[in-house]
């Protein structure tokens, strides 16, 4: 009863929650390295230095008034921010923190589930998302959140399919789709795959930051050249949601790369035993700190960087990262055979 | 069995990027420009009418609201003009402040054009860390006439006052630091990769091509005509100092950069050798006490930041006002070569050029 039904429940719970907080620190927290970055000092009003920001974000996006354009298609316009939403949140489900611990003598795994199709329940589920975003700039019958949206498909058909290739060189490595499996293999392998696989995970960084929609990619919301993009004609809650859905999609992004290419959980040098040591601090505390210089990596770019533009973006993805990504998958393969 | 229309997109006179109240009326096919239709008017205050019902003082500060971030220039142009129309010797002292004056609102209004250049083509650092340096100007300039915005800070015939002891040291100071964060911006943009795919081929222009739109300044200078007022016609203190000036070769987005960052480093140069050889003197030529110059017309152009500042007055002699005052704003000017420059571009360059033509639309609108 407790194994099968309580322990989920409290796992989904948690993780769900977690993630919730999250993205909303995370945008304090772009906010505050962003204001580093360029000499200023970020929030620093609600609480001491601006801890409780999202708070306020959270109550004043909550009591705005929500507007709905007249010519707006209705439904889709309403729908399209949950579409986004909720593919963010549910991929989370495969995603480990950790390997099986115990706790008060219940065996207790650190994911909510291990599905052996992990990986492309990930890819699949995550695709979804970029539907809200079509749908709300089409539903907003307004031509800048059109130009977004368009902008926003043709994005995400370039890069998913370099994307894709790269994690298929990873499931040759690993012989498993299983986000687990993945982990273990590294473990056994002795060597996170970042530095056995290093174009699939330059690739996968680049493609990741284009199909989140960061700087530089970030197209579909450029600020300058579209108002806004597609969440122009969205305001309060509606607004907040795709805001966070961005933001969930960074976290998964990370927690991905982290998983496949940084050895997940996995302390620093695992099968070194004179690191033992390391063993004292608990291996979620990997897989977060792992996360966070990710997530720390796209602020940073996104500070740094000047945006590219729409057909320059194609060409790097059609021209260049997909035939790196074939290369690369086609040399794993024939390495794998002839090694083994 | 499709067929495509044109869309018809209205880019502002609200779009955070048209700088002011700037609209574009574009017509595009998917997202490539075919054309744009450039409004303007919405800032009109009317200032050259407005100025034929006011004395000639009172005129300085309605010129300050023309290019709002370059106040300064416009005072130093305007005040010439009537100088010119009234043969009054300037004393050098006045001469040499009106020149550090003149290249401190350069450096300003060049790092306001630096920081929303990159912010609209999405590097928004450079745009805090160039607002870091403007600030200091703004202190200097407070310093020198109270104001931070709209300074006011000329008199016909000279300075208002003169300048607050120890102030010529500080400028100094700021050449200092500001040399460095010069070379700040240029890490951050020249070389990037972005930065170059993004300016460099686009809005190309030809010399000759400039010349016949009536380019000016900056945008002129990028496709490598040498043409210059400091250099050419100069006034204030300009024939007594050193100075080199940058010309492009492509006439592309990336030259025009590259020229006005080369221009900050020749106005730190000149306001260098000017803060150091500040002669001593009166500030003040003979002015008579009621100005009312003799019937007469006269022009006279400055460089501005932005481009060939240049004022048309007529005086019928009799009245304290002018009997017509009239700009040649270089924004206005330069503000034509749009329609060209964006055409078969994508609406992610038009941002870009208007960044690039860099562009006040209170000067434009007047």
């Amino acid at each position: 009863m407790i194994d099968n039904f309580v322990i989920p429940l409290v796992k989904i719970l948690v993780v769900l929650n977690a993630t919730l907080v999250g993205v909303t620190y995370m945008v304090l927290l772009e906010r505050k390295v962003i204001a580093w970055a360029q000499s200023r000092l970020g929030p620093m009003r609600v609480g001491p230095y601006g801890v409780l920001q999202p708070v306020a974000d959270a109550v004043k996006l909550m009591i705005k008034e929500d507007i709905t354009p007249v010519r707006a298609d209705k439904w889709v316009f309403t729908a399209a921010p949950i579409i986004s939403m909720v593919p963010a949140l549910i991929v989370y489900a495969v995603i480990p923190f950790g390997p099986t611990v115990s706790i008060f003598g219940h065996p207790v795994s650190l994911f909510v589930t291990d599905v052996n199709i992990g990986l492309l329940y990930i890819v699949s589920v995550a695709s979804v998302g970029v539907y809200g975003i079509i749908l709300a700039g089409y539903a907003s019958n307004s031509k800048y959140p059109l130009l977004a949206s368009l902008r926003a498909s043709a994005q995400l058909i370039s890069y998913e399919v370099a994307v894709t290739l790269t994690l298929v060189s990873i499931i040759l490595m690993a012989g498993s789709l299983s986000m687990v499996s993945i982990v273990n293999a590294q473990y056994n392998q002795h060597v996170w795959y970042a530095f056995v696989q290093p174009f699939a995970f330059g690739i996968f960084v680049i493609g990741g930051l284009a199909e989140t929609n960061r700087a530089p990619f970030d197209m579909p919301e450029a600020e300058q050249e579209l108002t806004g993009g597609f969440h122009t004609e969205y305001s309060g809650m509606r607004f907040a949601l795709f805001f966070l859905a961005e933001y969930a999609n960074m976290i998964v992004v990370s927690s991905v790369a982290t998983t496949l290419f940084l050895g997940g959980w996995l302390r620093p040098f695992p099968n070194v035993a004179a690191l033992h040591f390391l063993d004292l601090i608990p291996s979620w505390t990997w897989f977060l700190i792992k996360s966070f210089l990710f997530l720390y990596f796209f602020i940073w770019i996104r500070a740094t960087l000047p945006r590219y533009r729409y057909d320059q973006l194609m060409r790097l993805g059609w021209k260049v990262l997909i035939p790196f990504a074939i290369a690369n998958l086609v040399v794993t393969g024939i390495l794998k055979v002839l090694l083994a | 069995m499709f067929d495509t229309n044109e869309l018809v997109l209205n880019m502002g006179p609200q779009h955070p990027s048209t700088h002011g109240v700037l609209r574009v009326v574009l017509r595009l096919d998917g997202e490539k420009v075919v054309d744009g239709d450039v409004v303007i008017g919405y800032l009109h205050r009317g200032i050259e009418k407005l100025s034929e019902n006011r004395n000639w003082t009172q005129i300085i500060l309605l010129t300050d609201r023309m290019d709002y971030v370059a106040a300064a220039t416009n005072n130093v142009g305007y005040c010439e003009t009537v100088e010119k129309l009234m043969a009054i010797e300037v004393p050098r002292r006045a001469r040499y402040v009106r020149t550090i004056l003149c290249e401190l609102q350069r450096i300003a209004s060049h790092c306001l054009w630096v920081g929303t250049h990159a912010m609209d083509i999405g590097a928004m650092t450079v745009f805090l860390y160039a607002f870091r340096e403007r600030e200091l100007i703004l202190d200097l300039f407070e310093e020198f006439c109270g104001a931070r915005l709209t300074y006011n800070s000329m008199r016909i015939g000279g300075l208002p006052l003169d300048i607050p002891p120890g102030w010529d040291k500080k400028v100094l100071e700021f050449v200092k630091i500001m040399t460095d964060k010069v070379e700040e911006y240029e890490e951050l943009l020249t070389h990037n990769r972005i930065w170059l795919e993004r300016t460099k081929g686009i809005g190309v222009i030809s010399g000759p091509d400039a010349i016949a739109l009536g380019l000016s300044g900056p945008p002129l200078r990028g496709s490598g005509v040498l043409r210059d007022v400091r250099k050419d016609e100069p006034y204030a203190a300009y024939d007594e100092m050193q100075f080199d000036v940058p010309l492009g070769k492509a006439g592309d987005t990336y030259d025009r950069y590259l020229v006005r960052m080369e221009e900050f480093r020749q106005s730190l140069r000149i306001i260098k050798q000017a803060a150091e050889g500040i002669p001593e003197g009166p500030i003040v030529g003979k002015v008579p006490r009621l100005i009312k110059p003799p019937a007469g017309e006269t022009y006279h152009a400055i460089e501005s930041p932005k481009g060939e500042l240049g004022y048309f007055i007529v005086s019928d002699g009799k009245s304290t006002n002018p009997y017509r005052f009239r700009v040649r704003p270089p924004s206005f000017c330069n503000l034509q070569g749009l329609r060209t420059l964006i055409k078969g571009h994508l609406v992610a360059d038009v941002v870009a050029l208007i960044g690039s033509l860099d562009v006040v639309l209170g000067e434009v609108d007047r």
